[in-house]
């Protein structure tokens, strides 16, 4: 069991296959060996929240996990927010606040707000910054981040 | 490294014994992965334990308790109705753990085993008389919470023993717990103090109580004396200021940035005193 290990697992509904040191964390694996630079690593320890995936529907910190540990789990990443071409409400609502400047944070905001809306679908002010408390920006202030994210939820309720 | 997934805690016991290097058992891996990324600790063997049968569930036991696996993660306690409605001050702890992605994945037999004398879950599985099950090389036994932690980063646990359920006695009438913490921030903070309350209350007077508390010693600490302060009281004011002596007494804190020996003893105090409210009002039913 020392060397590398197979893994096969379902990223954004696909089947991926790659081989991972068990030391490599699920962010790595996803960066190096399966090319979705999407998630980004800001602190490598879980403060940051730069690399949240949804890992079987949980969201989670990719550095946090073992690359070996995604075998036979789903994972949903930024890249698969997206679909046919077309952005998710959350995608085009933070660039209509421009809720972004250095876009770093970006991707792990989006995978986490999607995350809440889902549970909740009208979630108040207080609960979108606790839940997002995980996910650290250090350009944008977080104000336009929570607007952009009320504003989304407003459009996928049908509330406007 | 070497990547164990064992099926059996019997098979994850003989793994562990048998290794000879630094070896470490997997759950949430929110701190063996902090370890292994900073190169505190790298482990020739990691045994992850999520393969094992039971260790992603939440079960009643016969006698009207609980048994958390040791994989159950900070987000599923707090989802979980039942527990909650039983243990409200044990989930509670829990959730302060971390962010929602931490949530995702933190468990209270790893916030244990990090054996963090500040450690958010402890004190409430201490002041609710939560047992593990241990399973070692010699067959598998029941250890209270109280006695796993041996000093900061430290168990009394041997090599080839892990830790296979947590288990939480039956709450019965008239219960009710609650933990607070102080930080200087209002959440993803580590505890300056911690305080868990765990109360029985029949027509208005305690019954039963025990008090835990966290960052303020070694270890977290069981308080017998706070216990006693309330036992036999309707939680009136000189049973509170008796609670806050005991649990000041109770305190052997370190001076840091985050809180000096003056502050974190009076905080436990105060802290005691408004836990033992909530506590009280969950037992009657004014909070739950």
């Amino acid at each position: 069991m020392t060397g590398k290990i197979h893994v096969t697992t379902t990223i954004n509904g696909d089947t991926v296959e790659f081989l991972a040191d068990p030391r490599e964390s699920l962010l790595d694996c996803l960066r190096d060996h399966v090319g979705l630079t999407g998630s980004k690593e800001g602190c490598g320890t879980g403060d940051c929240g730069a690399c949240s995936v949804r890992l079987d529907g949980t969201l989670v910190c990719s550095c946090l996990v073992l690359g070996v540990e995604a075998e036979g789990k789903s994972v949903e990443t930024i890249e698969g927010m997206a679909k046919d071409g077309e952005l998710h409400p959350l995608q085009r609502k933070f660039i209509e606040h421009a809720a972004l400047q250095c876009g770093f944070c970006t991707p792990g905001i989006l995978v986490a707000a999607k995350a809440l809306l889902e549970k909740n679908p009208d979630p108040t002010e207080t609960e979108i910054r606790f839940w997002l408390a995980g996910n650290l920006c250090r350009c944008t202030g977080y104000d336009k981040i929570i607007r952009a994210v009320q504003d989304a939820a407003a459009e996928m309720r049908g509330a406007k | 490294m070497r990547y164990h997934t064992p099926q059996t805690f019997d098979e994850a016991s003989r793994l562990a014994a048998a290794a000879p290097g630094v070896t470490r058992f997997l759950a949430g891996g929110t701190d063996v992965l902090v370890q292994l990324r900073a190169a505190m600790v790298l482990p020739d063997d990691l045994i992850d334990l999520k393969k094992i049968p039971g260790t992603g569930d939440i079960t009643r036991t016969d006698d009207g308790g609980w048994r958390i696996g040791v994989a159950v993660p900070g987000a599923r306690l707090g989802a979980h109705a039942g527990l909650k409605a039983d243990w409200p001050g044990v989930v509670e702890g829990m959730e302060l753990v971390g962010s929602t992605q931490v949530q995702g994945r933190a468990t209270l037999t790893g916030n244990l085993c990090n054996g963090s004398p500040a450690a958010d879950s402890v004190p409430g599985l201490v002041a609710a008389g939560a047992t593990v099950e241990v399973t070692g090389p010699a067959g598998a036994r029941l250890v209270a919470v109280a006695d796993i932690p041996a000093g900061p980063g430290r168990t009394i646990l041997t090599k080839g023993e892990v830790i296979s359920a947590i288990l939480l006695p039956p709450r019965g009438a008239g219960g009710g717990d609650a933990y607070l913490r102080f930080i200087p921030r209002t959440e993803m903070d580590i505890a300056v103090v911690g305080c868990a309350v765990s109360l029985t209350v029949a027509g208005g007077v305690i019954t039963a109580a025990r008090v835990a508390l966290g960052a303020v010693a070694p270890t977290v600490r069981l308080v017998p004396d706070a216990a006693a302060a309330l036992i036999g009281s309707s939680l009136d004011d000189a049973a509170l200021k008796a609670l806050a002596a005991a649990a000041e007494a109770a305190c052997s804190p370190i001076d840091d940035k985050r809180g000096t020996v003056a502050f974190r003893t009076e905080v436990a105090g105060v802290l005691a005193r408004r836990a033992a409210k909530i506590a009280y009002d969950r037992a009657t039913g004014g909070l739950k």
